[in-house]
């Protein structure tokens, strides 16, 4: 278990899940892919989201890890992960801040378990954004350009 | 031109509360600073030298004069009375208060405007040919898929934290006046087997490694365009390099994985996207276009009275053949003798705006050389037309020549820069203009930057002028042979630095050169592809 990072559960901030919260520590990709009952991974910023793609049915938790808030790589692997079909919990984790929790939310993710604990009014009002968007992506919204022509 | 709905409208409001919000939370020290910077930034506010400076996204460089009326009104406002024009074919302000930052944008949503991704590591404004939907050679006008590209790159959720900027260029003509293989992705719309497609440019850029961008895909067919850039940024965003920023353009990881490897991967997440249908429907792109319909041109004179030499001047050098042939593009230069390039005060931006509603259908476009078209102007309307601009000091005739030259804001205001660009242009300009050689050179493009980053467009200028640092004083480094258009190519180094006074010496001596040897109808780019850098080289420092 030399690769099982250790971690106690992230406190989860916001989470818009329904289930129980899985409680496993998360093992890192490599391990998670040797591994036959890992249940839960954390992928950071270099790791490949597709390598999980195999494995996707036995995963109930996939952290993304955002060491720092600039790296926007989480955010293609959470789009990735949910165009697979992985419906398990995404939780965004580490320099999670408030102005990005619209586009995560949008990419995918439906937990949040963010370093610093956020000002739970300035998170309502962000994840409220954007009554509208312009993009499909894998939150299922409907876009602006298919709302004109419905 | 574009008008926004009410959802356009509703987003550009929600930015403007976003971003108002983050103003506060930075106030109440919610926000760190480095926190506050990337969000600030995107929403177009720089801290400059001495102020913060305000950059406004003009979309694929086309606006209309009530639009163009706020921008002076702001200059008046906000700033010290100015508003200067880039190279992005956007507006910046260099006198800002942080302060009035949320105002200024609440003021620029009335009128359809913003600041939206005019910085930061995100999709920039969609830049296109200043002469869409007018000129004589495009093929379709270019703008209605540069709108398309708009919707899409604005507020990207997954392409918001890029490893870098990000710029594209829309055109639609063989003749390229957007420096589209200078972008990281540069979109041609071409025709193949009687359909209209895109072809696609990717990892083009100036900056301190300039790159001419390789064509990794000659026909995207219209309904897949926003999928395939969707793919095109997926690749960049995971494989980007993010580990030093001087490597983190796309131009880096296209040039090191090869062309042949990222079109691989791009294809291969292409053909995944497609699955994901994340195309706006079909109809969106219909519905579009008719903002763009030809105004109703009406027949007219198709020659003008050339009795006034000043006149047939500027008739000759600013402006450019319409589709229509009783009508004219007519550039407006901002570039006076000694001015600085792209400035213009608040009230010229004003009298701009009112010539355009009553010459040119209302509407205007911004040039990436720093200047301002009036697109669809009548023949017969000309002479009022220049009357007038004459009279407000913007009527002077050098579209293309050296006094039209591209100079960055330099170490004037920019906290990046190494050396003075302005002075030097106006210098050069002055100096030209006296000696009455402006009009023997024809074209020839200047491009000046006040240090590598390159925002003056050094390395595409026919002569480029880079100014460093040299320990402590300003040193200005020449460089010979590069082109934006069609025919891009990156200027070479003629060799060690000048002074500012040697600059402008090596200026005159390397045109001395080309006045001496040209040979017919050739510009000073021909003659230096002819007979190459040796003896310019011989004429600087031998």
């Amino acid at each position: 278990m030399t690769d099982d990072l250790g971690t106690s559960p992230d406190e989860v901030q916001f989470r818009f899940r329904d289930d129980e919260p899985a409680d496993h520590g998360t093992v890192t990709v490599d391990a998670c892919c040797d591994q036959t009952n890992a249940a839960a991974v954390r992928i950071e910023p270099g790791d490949d989201a597709r390598t999980l793609l195999p494995f996707l049915d036995r995963l109930a938790l996939i952290e993304v890890n955002f060491p720092a808030y600039g790296d926007g790589r989480g955010y293609s692997s959470a789009r990735i992960l949910r165009e697979a079909g992985y419906a398990g919990e995404l939780r965004a984790v580490g320099d999670v801040l408030i102005d990005q929790l619209s586009h995560m939310r949008r990419c995918g993710f439906d937990a949040f378990a963010p370093d610093a604990r956020l000002d739970e009014e300035d998170a309502a009002r962000a994840f409220a954004t954007w009554e509208n968007v312009y993009q499909r992506t894998v939150d299922g919204r409907r876009t602006i350009q298919e709302s004109r022509h419905e | 031109m574009y008008q926004y709905d009410q959802y356009d409208q509703q987003m550009v409001d929600a930015r403007v509360e976003e971003f108002r919000d983050q103003a506060r939370r930075r106030l109440d020290g919610k926000l760190t600073e480095d926190q506050f910077k990337p969000l600030r930034l995107m929403n177009g506010l720089y801290l400059q030298l001495h102020a913060y400076m305000l950059r406004v996204a003009i979309p694929y460089g086309t606006l209309n004069s009530r639009q163009m009326i706020a921008l002076g009104d702001i200059a008046d406002k906000y700033d010290r009375g100015y508003g200067h024009f880039t190279t992005r074919q956007n507006l910046q302000y260099n006198w800002i208060k942080l302060e009035d930052a949320a105002d200024i944008l609440a003021d620029l949503a009335k009128v359809e405007m913003h600041a939206i991704q005019t910085s930061g590591n995100c999709i920039r404004n969609i830049s296109s040919d200043h002469f869409a939907g007018a000129a004589a050679d495009e093929l379709v006008d270019p703008r209605p898929y540069a709108e398309l590209l708009r919707q899409w790159s604005s507020f990207h959720p997954e392409f918001t934290y890029l490893p870098r900027k990000f710029k594209i260029a829309v055109i639609a003509a063989e003749k390229d006046r957007a420096a589209m293989r200078l972008h990281d992705i540069g979109i041609q719309i071409v025709e193949k087997d009687g359909e209209i497609g895109a072809r696609f440019y990717v990892g083009g850029g100036m900056g301190r490694t300039p790159m001419i961008a390789p064509m990794i895909r000659d026909f995207v067919p219209l309904d897949q365009l926003i999928t395939y850039s969707e793919a095109c940024l997926r690749v960049y965003n995971r494989y980007g390099r993010r580990d030093n920023k001087y490597k983190a353009r796309i131009k880096i990881l296209v040039h090191e994985l090869g062309a042949e490897e990222y079109t691989r991967q791009v294809e291969q997440e292409f053909a995944h996207m497609l699955e994901q249908g994340v195309e706006p429907p079909r109809e969106e792109l219909e519905r579009i276009k008719p903002f763009f319909a030809d105004p109703a041109f009406e027949d007219g004179a198709k020659n003008v009275d050339r009795s006034d030499p000043d006149f047939a001047l500027w008739v000759d050098r600013n402006t450019h053949r319409h589709k229509h042939d009783s009508y004219v593009s007519a550039v407006i230069s901002l570039k006076p003798v000694g001015g600085i390039p792209g400035d213009a005060t608040g009230t010229q931006i004003r009298i701009m705006a009112k010539l355009a509603e009553q010459y040119s259908f209302d509407e205007l476009r911004i040039m990436h050389t720093q200047n301002v078209v009036l697109p669809h102007v009548k023949i017969a309307d000309l002479h009022a037309l220049w009357t007038a601009l004459d009279a407000a000091d913007l009527g002077a005739p050098n579209m293309d020549s050296i006094e039209d030259m591209i100079a960055c804001p330099g170490l004037d205001y920019c906290a990046l820069a190494n050396a003075r660009s302005i002075p030097l242009a106006q210098r050069i300009s002055e100096k030209f203009d006296a000696s009455g050689k402006t009009a023997k050179l024809g074209e020839l493009k200047l491009k000046i930057s006040g240090c590598i980053n390159a925002c003056g467009h050094h390395h595409a200028g026919h002569i480029g002028i880079l100014g460093v640092d040299r320990k402590g004083v300003e040193n200005y480094q020449l460089s010979l042979g590069g082109s934006e258009a069609e025919d891009t190519a990156l200027a070479k180094i003629t060799g060690p630095g000048f002074t500012e006074d040697g600059v402008i010496d090596a200026v005159e001596k390397v045109t001395d050169l080309y006045l001496d040897v040209r040979e017919d109808g050739e510009r000073f780019l021909d003659t230096y592809r002819r007979i190459g850098m040796a003896p310019f080289k011989e004429a600087l420092y031998d």
